[in-house]
Parts: C-alpha cells; structure tokens; sequence
C-alpha cells in the first residue's frame, strides 16, 4: 500500500467514525466549531500513528480517547481562564472531580450522542435550510462543496448558512442532550422534516436541468435507518424511511434516457427497485404496528402524516400493472391525510386521485375548490392537473392552455420541454 | 452509491452447518458486526447461502439449456453469502469491510463489487423502450 492509499483508508475509517466522535464531543464541550476540531486533531493523530502501528482493532474509541484527552485539556484551560477571571481559586482536587466527570460522562450511551446531535442541528429555531446543511454536514459528513451541489448553490452559501446556525446554537446555550418523553415526540417533526427534505432535494430537484439528483436521495435513505435505528419504537421514523424508500424504488423508471419525466401510470414497472420496494414494505409493516400499539386504534386512525403518504406510495408499489392501482385506497389515504396535515399540496393530489375513480369533472370540482389558495398561485402542477382533467374529459382547448400555462411556472427545464409538448400533441390531432 | 458484498465460500461452508460452540460465535460476532452496519444506516440487506449441492446451474450454449446439479469444485469461486450496502464510495465500503469478522473459519475472503447506477446505463436503454408501458416482468438490467 502506497502512503496515499494509507492515508485514504485511514480518512474513510475516520469518516465511519466521524458522526459519533463529533456528537460525544459536542456533548462534552457544547460547542460544534471546538468538537469538530478535536475531531479533525484525532484525525491527524491517527494519519501519524496508524501507518505506523496499523489500524486499531476500535478505530472508534481510539479516535475518542485522543479527542477526549485533547478536550480535557481544552475544557480545563478554558475553566481556569474562567476562574481566573472570576478571581476564583483553583484547587487540584476540584479539576480531578471535573476530569472524571467527563470520563463518566463520554462513557455514556453513543447513540444518545448522536440523537442529540441530530436534534440539535434540527433545533426548530433554525430555518429548515440551515437544519438541512447542519445535518448533512454534521450527521451524513457531507463536505460543503458537497451540500452546495445538492443544493444547487454556491459553497459560499452553504458555509454561511453553517456558520450562522452553528452560532444560533452556541448562542441559545443548547446542551446537545437528545430530549426525552413527551420532548422527544414533540420535537421528532422538525428532524423528519429535515430529512425529507434532503431526500427530495435529491428525488425532485425544484430547478435546474437535472430532475433527479439520486445520490443525495440516497444520503437522505441513511439517514432515515440511522434514525429508526436510534429511534425504534416511533411509527411515524419508520413511515418516512418507508416513503423514502418507496419513492426511490421509482428513480430509474421515472426519467426518460432525453432527461424527460415519465408519469407513474406510464413507467416501466420492470425498472422499479424490487428491493427497495420490500424494505420499504417491511419498515411500512413496522409503522403501523407501532401507530396501532400507540394510538389503540386499528388502521389509519391512528396514522400519522409520513405513515399516511408511505401508505399511498404503496398503493403504487403493489401494483405490478398501472391499470391494477387501487385509487380508491389513495383517495381515501388522502380524505385521512388533509386532516392530518391540511395543505393545499395534499388538496391538489386527493383532486387527482379523486379523478381517477370518479372521472375528471370530480377533479376539476375539486380543484376549483382550492384554485383561489395563494399559495397554489404560481403552483405548476396545479395547471398541470386541471390540463390533464380537461383533456380526459375531452376539453381540448382548454387542456391546451392549461399545459401552457404549467410550462410558463415551472422553473425545472426538463419539466417545462414535457409540458410544452403535452399541449403541443393537443394541436397536432386537435 | 450501493454495493454487494459476496461472502467467498471455502471447503469448510460447502460442508453446511453444524452448531459446533465456534460456528455459533461466528454468527454472534457476525450479528454484532451487522448490527453496527444497521446502525450506522449503510445496511440494506443481507442473506447466507446453502453449500452447493443444493445448487443448479444452468448452462445456455444458444438455443440449448443444459442444467447442472451441485455441488460444484472449486468452493473459493462459489458464493457463500451477500450482504447490500448504502455507502458513499468504495474507501468506506472496504473500511467497513475489513471491520467485518472473519466470516469463515481460516482463510477467506470477501469480494465487494460496485452496481451499476443510472448515468452507468444511460446508452444501453433507448427513450422507445422507456416510453412504451410495459405489463409483464422483465427487469431488463436488474440495477439499483
């Protein structure tokens, strides 16, 4: 093995070991910027030792005793300076008890560690973009070129962005202890949101020439088992794992080789991920007996809102032939989930589903229902729908102009050729 | 990216198990190890194979198909097992490999092979296929 192959199995240990040296540190020290960099210190110790004495049989809690002892020191420089300045005399005896306090301390559950880290850097005072790049760079290791790429943004952004939330966090005094109880459930919402997020970061990218940007969706994936590996017993982990998983197993069948969207009912079901498919079934299995156990009630009353939308990529999932899907199930996954999580988002995709078992005048009635909502003004798949309501219903003209008028709103390039040529085929038989 | 790991099979594997005290550490250790990969979200999926005598293979020689019963010479050219893993390049996926406990007894060896991904096919599929719906099974190439 070359120097460089060392040094590069070395870094990809690191990078295992990472995620966990960073969330102990930050614990101990309540401060990222310092528990990255005893991280990175550790780093550079074990890229002196190891081509030395080989790869330590736990690369992990070598990693940790270096960064700890480095981060006894630094705690007790910074506690005298602080004494110092209080004019507080120091006795040996008391900066004993701190140092076993803090071996006590990083002896404590790993994956607690973890917990708080992720829920720390998805702390709801944090805008969801910021929390987004926190996680990925903190929890999934992601460098900043790496996040700007997912996000399609300058790396200037992105490290702006982390350096602001870092300082919201320092200054809001958070601890980096996992909540716990009733805390932990109340504040599970933003971390899945976080998640999400990333995940259609990558499955559905909202501009710019690429729609699907797998590997970030990938990355979202993991960190989703990452969580219902910390968090067992939560339906709602497993039902976003569930979705995501579910929703990926379509990647390779919803993008034509010209980079065109291909619709579900028009995909080639041979290319769905038969794998992801059966994880995301079986971790959709695990959801609702959890929510069932909870909440003591039998089928979806007691779903929640990622539960509920894994329910309905099921419904496409089972089916091995679209004209198999069972609408009737989505549309009603939908009546349950606008009351569980009203939007107009959710109003537009039940007018859909409802279109499909009631013809498409239900889903123009219902569409015109929700027309007016602001937030559905500059809505591409809004006139997307409604044009393919009319279409359906033999309304030519006016599906054209719809068409035309979801391709003037979107802002994704491959999106806008579809559309286009959606109210293009209208004209050529029309 | 995702990959598989192939579990090498030895002499020993194609005897099949027996729960001797040091086949049931092994599967204690490799539960553990498993356990971490579960963890640390890099684990998809993962299953042991049966020796070779249980094995068919099928040969294709043009139009012809011989089959052939097991077992099979040559045990370190056969599969014992695989494992599927969620990873982001293939330094972290031979670092958790290494980490993995020696699946057999002695010497073996695991074998770590990249799937292909969608911009790995992109010439091999053309927009007619894709945009034609299709009824039946056919998973063309079978790929994450």
């Amino acid at each position: 093995m070359t120097e460089s192959e060392t040094h590069q199995a070395i870094e990809a240990t690191f990078r295992i070991e990472r995620a966990r040296l960073v969330a102990g540190l930050a614990r101990l020290t309540r401060s990222i910027d310092l528990a990255e960099e005893l991280a990175q210190d550790a780093l550079l110790a074990a890229l002196v030792e190891w081509p030395k004495t080989g790869v330590p049989s736990k690369p992990g809690a070598w990693l940790m005793a270096v960064a700890k002892r480095r981060a006894i020191d630094a705690l007790r420089r910074r506690a005298m300076r602080d004494r110092k300045h209080a004019e507080i005399a120091l006795t040996q005896n008391e900066a004993a008890d701190g140092a076993l306090e803090i071996e006590a301390f990083l002896d404590d559950d790993i994956g607690d560690d973890l917990l708080g880290l992720i829920f720390t850097a998805c702390d709801p005072m944090l805008a969801a973009a910021a929390r987004a790049a926190l996680t990925l760079r903190l929890v999934a290791g992601l460098t900043t070129h790496e996040i700007a790429r997912a996000f399609l943004t300058s790396e200037a952004t992105i490290a702006q962005r982390l350096v602001r939330a870092k300082k919201a966090i320092a200054k809001a005094g958070l601890t980096f202890e996992p909540p716990r109880g009733a805390q932990r459930t109340a504040r599970l919402p933003s971390v899945l949101e976080v998640i999400y997020l990333i995940f259609n970061e990558g499955y559905a990218a909202t501009s710019g020439e690429e729609l699907t940007r797998p590997i970030v969706a990938g990355e979202a994936q993991r960190l989703g088992r990452l969580l219902a590996a910390l968090m067992p017993g939560e339906s709602e982990v497993h039902g976003l794992l569930a979705l995501m998983e579910l929703q990926a197993s379509r990647l390779m069948a919803r993008t034509a080789p010209d980079g065109n969207p291909i619709p579900i009912t028009n995909q080639d079901r041979a290319r769905w991920d038969r794998l992801l498919i059966e994880g995301g079934l079986q971790s959709l299995v695990r959801a609702e007996r959890l929510a069932a156990e909870k909440s003591g009630v039998a089928g979806e009353g007691g779903f929640g809102p990622y539960l509920l939308q894994a329910e309905i990529a099921a419904c496409h999932a089972r089916a091995s032939r679209a004209e198999e899907t069972d609408w009737a199930r989505i549309a009603a996954l939908y009546d349950r989930l606008r009351e569980v999580t009203p939007s107009p988002v959710v109003e537009l995709n039940r007018a859909i589903a409802h279109s499909m078992v009631f013809g498409p005048e239900a889903g123009l009635r219902l569409i015109d229902a929700i027309a007016a909502d602001p937030a559905l003004r500059a809505y591409a798949p809004l006139p997307a729908a409604r044009g393919d309501f009319m279409m359906r219903a033999g309304r030519r003209a006016e599906a054209q102009s719809q068409f035309r008028a979801a391709a003037d709103l979107t802002r994704n390039a491959r999106e806008k050729a579809f559309l286009l040529a959606r109210a293009a085929a209208l004209d050529a038989v029309g | 990216m995702r990959v598989m790991v192939f579990v090498k099979a030895t002499e020993g594997s194609e005897k099949g198990l027996t729960p001797t005290p040091e086949a049931l550490a092994a599967f204690a250790a490799m539960d553990a190890f498993n356990e971490e990969l579960v963890k640390a979200g890099v684990f998809v999926a993962a299953a042991g194979l049966k020796p070779s005598i249980e094995a068919k293979r099928i040969v294709f020689e043009d139009a012809k198909r011989t089959v052939v019963d097991g077992p099979f010479a040559e045990a370190r050219e056969l599969v014992a097992g695989f494992s599927i893993w969620e990873v982001k390049d293939m330094d972290e996926a031979v670092a958790w490999a290494k980490r993995c406990p020696n699946p057999m007894p002695g010497r073996s060896e695991i074998e770590i092979r990249p799937f292909f991904e969608a911009a790995d096919l992109a010439g091999f599929v053309t927009p007619e296929e894709l945009s034609a719906p299709r009824s039946g099974e056919r998973g063309k190439l079978g790929v994450a």
